[in-house]
This record gives C-alpha cells, structure tokens and sequence, in this order.
C-alpha cells in the first residue's frame, strides 16, 4: 500500500519538473505580451536592491544633520563635494539617501506583515475549512468582527499604547490581513475537501495534519499570491499612512511615510521635494504590485478576465 | 424579512460588543494602563490615585463590565490634555468629519458610476484603458500624498483653492440656523473640495473599476440579449435592464466604502489642518490623550457599523433574494 503510495508520489514530482517550467515560460511570455507587468516586475526588483544594497549606494549618512545645509534645493552641493540630488531637509539630511534606506523599511514592512497575517489566515482558513462546525463559526464570526471595524481606526488603538517600532508596526499591519486570507483559503479549502485525491490520501491513512498542509495547501497557493500581491501594496499604503500619523517608527528610522509627515513642516515654504520624492517613491512601488498583482490574477484565473 | 433584521440587529450588537473588547484588550496590553492616564512626573501616590479612581486597581473581568457599562452611557474619561469629558470634544469635531466624509462618498459614487459604465460599454478601446488606467493610479497614491500635491499644486502655486480651513455648514444646520448654514454652503463646499478629493480618489478608482465589472457581467446576461433582441435602442438596455441589476452590489459597496473613507479622512484632515475627529486624534496621538482616542476610535466604529447595517438592511429590500432566504 504504502509503496504504491511512495511511488505514485514519485512519478508526480518526476511529472511536475518540467511542467513548472513550462509554465514558467508561458508566464514568460504571457508578461512580455501584456509589457506593463514586465516594467512592474523590473522596477520592484529594483526597489529590492535598493532596499538590500541601499546603504552602499547612498551618497551620505541619512542621518547626518548639516545646519549649515539645510532645506538644499535638488541638485545643490552638499559637504565634501557630494550633491544633493534630491535636495536636503530641514535638518540638513540628504533626502536621497533617506529615501534609499526608507526603501528597505517599507518593504521589510509590507513583506514581513504580510508573511505574519499570510500565516495566521492561512492557517485559520484551513483550520475553519477542513473542520467546519463550531471552531469555523469562531474563526469566521471573529473575522466578521474585525472586518466591521474600519482598520486604520484599530491600528491606531493599538500602536498609541504599544507605541511606534518596525515589530510593533509589522504586528499591527499583519494582524490587520488575515482576515481576508482566512476567507479565501477557507472557501477553497471547503471545495477542495471533497475532491478525490484528498479521499485518496484519507483513505492512505494521511495525517489530519499532513492533509492539511501537503495536500489541500499546495493547491490553493496560486488565489494565496494574488492576494499576498494586492496586499503587500495595501500595507504599504497603511505603512505610509501610520508612519504619517507618528505611529509608524521611531523619528530617527527614515521611512517614505515619516519622510512625508516630516514634509508638512516646510509645505508653506513651498519646499516641495521634500514632499514629492517620497510620495513618488510611494506611488511607484505601490503601483507596481497592483499592477503585478493584476497581471496574475488575469494569468492564473483566465475567466476572471472576461469580467475585467 | 423580520428573522432577517432580527438577526442582523443581534449580529451587530455582538460585533459592538467585540470593538469594545478589542478596545479594553488595546489599553491593557501595553501593560498597567494607569500609566496611559497619568503625566510622567506624576509621583507614586499620584499613580495610586489614579489607579484606584479608575478601577485598573480590580479583577479585569470587571474592570471590563464597569469599561462596557461607561462605554455605552459614553464616559471614555476626562480627556488628559482638555480637561473635559473626552466624548464632549469628540462630539464637537463630529459634524465637520460627516460633512467632509459625505461630500467625499458623494464626488465617489458620482464619479465612479459613470466612469464605470463608460469603461464597461466601451470595453477594449481606449476609453476604457484610460479610465482603468486613471483607476489603477487612484489606487496605488496614498491620498494625503494626493492632498499635499494639491496643496502645493492648486493652493500654493494656482491659488485656485483655500489649503486649510473649514466653514461649518451642518453644526449650524443641526442647531436650527438655516440661514446661517445656507449662507455658509457656498463657502463651506469651496473649502472641502481639495481634502474632498484626496479622501474619495481612491475609493473613486476602486469603485469605477466595480462598476465595470457589475456591469459587464450584467450585460452578458441572457435578459440583456433578449431585451437587445426585442430591438429596444442601447440606451434603453443599458438604463432599463442593466443598470438596474448592476446597481445592487453598488448599494453594498457604498456602505464599506465608509469604513475605508474614514481611514483615509483621519489622515488626511491632519494634511489640511481640517478641524475634525481625524486631526483631533492626530493632536491626541502626539500627546498620548487616550480617552480621546479611545472616545473618538469607538465612536467612528459605532457609526460605520450603524450605516453597515442601515446598508445591509436596505439591500434586503432592493433584492428579494434576501427575504427569501430569509438571511443567509
């Protein structure tokens, strides 16, 4: 029995070699045709870079104060013949080199948020799924709850006590999400309990656990992306909208948000790089996700297409 | 119908019950919360006072019902920095966050369903791409981004629009001066244009690309072919048969779209130093006044699942599905 088993798993993974790279090419192909994905993907990769390697590109210490220089228009000169590119702040910083490091707060933020909520709705919806019964009514009705409640409103509730911090951020943001993971994995999981091969692997003598997690998981990870896509630029968004309100991170962490906040000080003064930078970088990345985001669903799910 | 509202009702108030839940748990987990309520130079006596007036000195299970039963009769405590009762200054912010988020809900769904039916009827051309373009933009741009620009764009540098301020329009309304309020309006909506559109932008963009797609799924069905088949003129179609199926999940998105409009009006308030709740909680924030935040957190709640039911409820009316189902 269990060698049949053993076997017949063997010659699917065999099977799924090269049909995962089939697919890959069709993605490919697909994102080369649609070209703004492509330009999506590209310009988030170099966001990535930024944030791993942004120390080493940044021209000076983000941190470092000049009062001598501060409120430099872009392109001025900073200290030891370095250039402002994108101008200083009203400390003297180089707005720039904020903007490389807040690269990598932002999407540590978004990512890490969304791994944390990922996980628990993940495994919420699984749960409330396969069992179905009481435990679903708690988990759903407890998401119903949340949902109810408008999130920026939460997360201020608890950010105001807990105070700022990237962890405390990441845990408010993440916990902010599940809830609609939780309700996507739980309605595939529903279907897909019923299917023959999860029958098959019951029938094995699978664990609850192993069905759970080695064959209703894998199958439901292709709607999981598309969410996850959508809702890294949600909490980057909220991210921005936090470290705006003070709630974010602590002043000296350079973030696109805080950067903002801090913009507001010198708006009347017309000091508008201070404001537009950050905002851009913003805007880009976040477009690009939702574009992204947009582009799978439309290759994963051809039908939902049609309804746009 | 009546299981329905029924059922609705109870459901809402335990939703009520679990924000005040989530409230309590958010004072307590940052550990003694006495500390949220005293001055940092408060001495040890100070502290004890306070601990033992407000009651964080009990068991927490009363603490909760005693934080319940004040929630309810609207005691959240006296505001740190007021020094008057925290509901009383969330109260007066109240009217010029309503007026602010309404003229946001109402530049989004004037917007959002015209663009969205101009995209779904010509679908494929470049209408539609530049409408779902302008979308996809709408929902990639924090809104007090989009209100700073325009601060700086059609503030500072056109001068075409005030940057901040507010003229009351529905305090004096509410408090029966009709003649002040209509001689305020004017004035009232030049001032909210600018931090109007940056709150609706996004719900704009979000809602267009909702009403495409209602839309293009209502126009594929069998009773739009029949009624083109009839030889009844587009226009007919598209008002009589489609629109009037399409339009339902419009009504649901309107309630929701408050919960999402008021995250964004509380950020956004603060960009336009716009007197509401958003810049009070903004203020209360920066000197860590916890009865107003609490007070002004629970009150927008209330509100929002107050309309989500009102929604809900009118939906079970518009669709008779509902009723039949009585409830799903």
């Amino acid at each position: 029995m269990t060698d049949i088993a053993t076997d017949g798993l063997t010659r699917l993974s065999v099977q799924s070699g090269p049909r995962w790279r089939r697919e890959l090419a069709r993605a490919g192909r697909s994102m080369v045709a649609a070209r703004w994905p492509l330009l999506a993907l590209f310009i988030l990769f170099v966001v990535a870079v930024v944030a791993i390697f942004g120390p080493a590109f940044s021209p000076m210490d983000p941190n470092r104060q000049n009062i001598m220089l501060r409120l430099a228009e872009p392109g001025a000169p900073g200290a030891r013949g370095a250039i402002h590119w994108l101008g200083s702040d009203g400390l003297g910083r180089d707005v720039l080199s904020r903007l490389l490091y807040g690269a990598r707060i932002s999407l540590l933020v978004g990512i890490c948020a969304i791994l944390v909520g990922g996980t628990i709705g993940v495994v919420a919806g699984l749960v409330s799924g396969y069992f179905g019964g009481w435990i679903d009514d708690i988990i759903m009705r407890l998401g119903d709850i949340q949902l109810a409640f408008p999130f920026i409103l939460l997360a201020i509730m608890f950010l105001v006590v807990l105070g700022p911090g990237v962890g405390n951020l990441i845990l408010v943001l993440g916990i902010g999400q599940w809830v609609t993971y939780a309700r996507i994995v739980r309605a595939q999981t529903l279907s897909l309990r019923e299917k023959e091969f999860v029958e098959a692997a019951r029938a094995l003598g699978d664990t609850t656990p192993s069905i759970i997690f080695r064959t209703i998981l894998p199958n439901i990870v292709a709607p999981l992306t598309v969410i996850a896509s959508f809702n890294v630029a949600a909490v980057i968004l909220s991210e921005a909208a936090l470290s705006f309100l003070g709630l974010g991170v602590p002043p000296e962490v350079p973030t696109w948000g805080s950067m903002l906040a801090e913009s507001r000080e010198q708006l009347l003064a017309n000091k508008w790089w201070l404001a537009v930078f950050p905002g851009l970088a913003i805007v880009v990345t976040v477009l690009s996700f939702n574009i992204l985001g947009d582009w799978l669903r439309d290759f994963l799910d051809p039908r939902l297409k049609e309804q746009g | 119908m009546w299981t329905y509202i029924l059922r609705r009702l109870l459901q809402s108030v335990v939703v009520i019950l679990g924000v005040t839940l989530i409230s309590f748990t958010a004072l307590q987990i940052g550990g003694d919360p006495t500390y949220l309520y005293v001055s940092e130079r408060a001495t040890a006596e100070e502290i004890e006072m306070v601990r033992r007036a407000l009651g964080f000195d009990q068991p927490l299970y009363v603490q909760y019902l005693t934080y319940i039963g004040n929630v309810f009769q609207g005691d959240f405590g006296r505001s740190l920095s007021y020094r008057q009762p925290a509901i009383d200054i969330v109260l007066g912010a109240l009217p010029a966050t309503i007026e602010l988020t309404l003229f946001a809900i109402f530049l989004a769904i004037s917007f959002a369903i015209p663009l969205g039916i101009a995209a779904a009827l010509n679908r494929g051309t470049s209408v539609d791409g530049g409408i779902m373009t302008m979308a996809m933009f709408g929902q990639s741009i924090p809104g007090f981004w989009l209100g700073i620009m325009m601060i700086l764009f059609f503030g500072l540098y056109l001068r075409w629009f005030p940057i901040s301020g507010h003229v009351p329009f529905l305090a004096p309304l509410f408090a029966g001066d009709f003649a002040t309020a209509l001689r305020n309006l004017p004035q009232a909506i030049y001032h909210l244009i600018l931090p109007a559109v940056a709150v609706a932008f996004y719900s704009l963009s979000r809602n267009a690309r909702l009403v495409r797609s209602s839309m293009l799924e209502v126009l594929g069905q069998d009773y739009v072919r029949t009624a083109r088949s009839k030889g009844l003129t587009e226009r007919a179609v598209v008002i009589h048969h489609a629109l009037r199926n399409a339009w339902l999940p419009v009504v649901t998105m309107i309630g929701l779209e408050f919960g999402f409009l008021l995250g964004g009006v509380v950020v956004i308030e603060t960009v336009f130093s716009y007197p509401g709740i958003g810049r009070l909680v903004f203020n209360a924030i920066n000197q860590r006044d916890i009865p107003v935040v609490q007070a002004a957190v629970i009150l927008l709640s209330g509100i929002f699942i107050t309309l989500n039911l009102l929604v809900d409820l009118i939906y079970a009316r518009l669709d008779p599905r509902v009723k039949l189902a009585g409830g799903k």
